[in-house]
């Protein structure tokens, strides 16, 4: 019992965490078209903003936080810009080679000036804890990682159904060029919720740095993940990106508590059978 | 009606006549790089074998990826299966000749092409990449698991070849092992630019533009693949085998992300869809790759980045592709 009240907790939590990093990356694929292997990298950036501002500048923990999400946005813009501009529309290969560029690119310098250690995000006492449930009590941080999951998932839920930003968003999905010529301007579209993805992923970078370590391979190593996220869930979907978070999170905290001595083993395996069985994603439309 | 056929008879035997032209050509340039490379680097053979086994690899990327347009990040599944059927051989069934060695990493190498084939070829575009990169992952971490088998992380030491048919030793500055490169690279390369060129080639060609339009015409698109894949994974092993006799070691890095995602970086660095392309992008790529990391190892992811956003920049149909549409451009201005 105890065992399997841990593995829910921590499958939780990681799970959320997952959400708040792929969700962005999982929009912006819906509605871009764009394979961004470089995601991940974001949160990594995101991650060592934090890392610096709370540890070596003494900063609270909240005002590290948004210091990451909108250092991370300011350097996201002119990559943005300069890069992904040309690549929007390209076929899948070019789009592959140029994120996995900048991902390689980012995680060099990261090393160069961040130095190959692994960098923590010191915790506000408020989080340290644990909190009693009464029966069980639960580690603080994790409550606040699976808190933040949900409240981005309402907020997007929020933004996406019942606003007028929502609507256009939604029009650029199903139908970019219809959208545009209904008179949807689709390059704000692009720009405002490229600027979201990365934010998030940023939050996701600092919130989850006790389950995912910021270390310069961060990029590389999450990057499998970040994707199979989006793949299982379907690119575009909350819901099924929210589902597929707790799956995949459930399968791979499963293991790691039942069999460490196989590693990633059937996480992969299960990727793998998942995106046989559903191609298009657990709630991927027929196109 | 009968002069047309007749010209068309002559074009085709004199287009025929410039392929088997540009075949030989570009024989003997391989053969030509790999005497300049054999005086030049008399010291440095193992990096110049290296290079001859991860050419391998890259061609074998080319047939899937260049010629059918799958895109994957996990084709060093195939390289390293070979490369572990050529070590298990000589490690735990006393198969020591190099020949025989190379016979069982290609067997493997067509295994895994046949298992990662059905799988990849399950899904397109972004499920496709993601089941690529699950497959490589999921190899490693059986490779790592099975350490009875494989050595695990410390990798399979003792593979130790015998003398060439018998004649020619491994020595220890790994001359014999060049030559059996080069010489398996030349003769490989020549049944690629058959294959290519072969009905079944452009079949795959076809697919790559237009998989709806040649089920139409009554050819099977999966079937087709497959069995590129196949031929793919019997190259890819060879290549493994290549490295694990001339190395006499083989290790969990010759089943990892890093390979495979760097053998896509030489293969789009030369150009994808052309075999020239992925020999091209393998030797200037390993150079560039020796000469960096010597000089400092830190930069060397930074530079591979950059390398790789300038080419998809500025030279999207890579080095060769470049070079080649430049010369056509030249001749045709020319004439």
């Amino acid at each position: 019992m105890q065992t399997v009240f841990s593995i829910a907790v921590d499958a939780l939590a990681y799970g959320m965490v997952l959400f708040v990093i792929s969700i962005g990356l999982s929009v912006t694929m819906g509605l871009m078209r764009v394979v961004n292997l470089a995601h991940g990298a974001f949160a990594m950036i995101g991650g060592y903003i934090a890392s610096y501002a709370a540890r070596d500048m003494g900063l609270g923990y909240g005002f590290a936080l948004m210091i990451a999400v909108f250092g991370t946005i300011l350097i996201a813009i002119p990559i943005e810009r300069l890069l992904y501009r040309r690549i929007y529309g390209a076929p899948e290969l070019t789009q592959v080679l140029m994120t996995i560029g900048i991902t390689f690119c980012i995680i060099g310098i990261a090393n160069y000036v961040f130095g190959p250690t692994l960098k923590t995000i010191p915790l506000p006492s408020g989080l340290r804890g644990s909190v009693d449930l009464g029966f069980r009590s639960i580690a603080t941080h994790r409550l606040f990682a699976i808190l933040c999951g949900l409240a981005v998932a309402a907020a997007l839920w929020y933004a996406i159904e019942k606003t007028a930003f929502g609507v256009k968003l939604r029009a650029a999905v199903d139908n970019a060029a219809m959208a545009a010529a209904l008179g949807v301007r689709t390059e704000i579209v692009y720009a405002v919720s490229f600027a979201v993805a990365v934010g998030l992923a940023a939050l996701g970078g600092v919130v989850g740095a006790e389950l995912l370590p910021v270390e310069p391979y961060y990029a590389l190593r999450y990057m499998v993940t970040f994707l199979v996220v989006v793949s299982v869930g379907g690119a575009g979907s909350i819901p099924g990106a929210l589902v597929a978070c707790l799956l995949l999170g459930g399968i791979d905290t499963a293991g790691r508590y039942l069999v460490p001595e196989f590693g990633e083993f059937f996480f992969y395996l299960a990727v793998i059978a998942i995106v046989c069985v559903f191609p298009r994603g657990l709630a991927g439309r027929t196109r | 009606m009968t002069m047309a056929t007749v010209n068309d008879t002559l074009a085709a035997a004199r287009g025929n006549r410039r392929k088997l032209g540009r075949d030989l050509a570009g024989l003997s340039v391989i053969l030509a790089l790999a005497v300049v490379g054999y005086l030049l680097f008399p010291d440095n053979l193992a990096l110049l074998t290296r290079m001859t086994a991860i050419a391998l690899l890259v061609l074998s990327l080319d047939l899937v990826t260049g010629y059918c347009g799958v895109a994957t990040l996990g084709h060093a599944a195939l390289f390293g299966t070979g490369a572990y059927a050529a070590g298990i051989a000589a490690v735990h069934f006393g198969i020591t000749d190099p020949l025989l060695m190379l016979a069982c990493g290609i067997f493997g190498g067509i295994v895994a092409g046949l298992l990662c084939g059905m799988v990849i070829l399950r899904a397109h575009g972004l499920p496709q990449l993601v089941l690529s990169i699950a497959l490589i992952h999921l190899f490693h971490e059986f490779s790592n698991k099975a350490s009875s088998w494989t050595g695990g992380s410390d990798g399979l030491a003792g593979i130790a070849p015998d003398p060439l048919i018998g004649l020619f030793a491994f020595d220890l500055w790994g001359r014999t092992a060049y030559v059996f490169g080069i010489v398996l690279l030349a003769v490989v390369f020549t049944l690629l630019r058959l294959v290519v060129r072969s009905p079944f080639g452009m079949l795959c060609r076809g697919i790559k533009e237009d998989p709806i339009r040649i089920r139409a015409m009554g050819a099977s698109p999966k079937v087709t693949l497959v069995k590129m894949y196949m031929i793919s994974g019997a190259v890819a092993g060879a290549g493994g085998a290549l490295n694990a006799i001339s190395t006499q070691v083989v290790g969990l890095d010759s089943l990892s992300f890093t390979l495979s995602a760097e053998s896509l970086v030489m293969l789009v660095l030369g150009g994808t869809g052309s075999l020239f392309g992925a020999l091209t992008g393998t030797i200037v790529f390993m150079f560039f790759e020796d000469i960096v990391s010597a000089a400092n190892p830190f930069h060397w992811l930074t530079m591979v980045g950059a390398l790789l956003i300038a080419v998809v920049l500025f030279a999207p149909k890579g080095l060769y592709g470049t070079i080649a549409a430049a010369a056509i451009r030249w001749r045709e201005a020319r004439r």
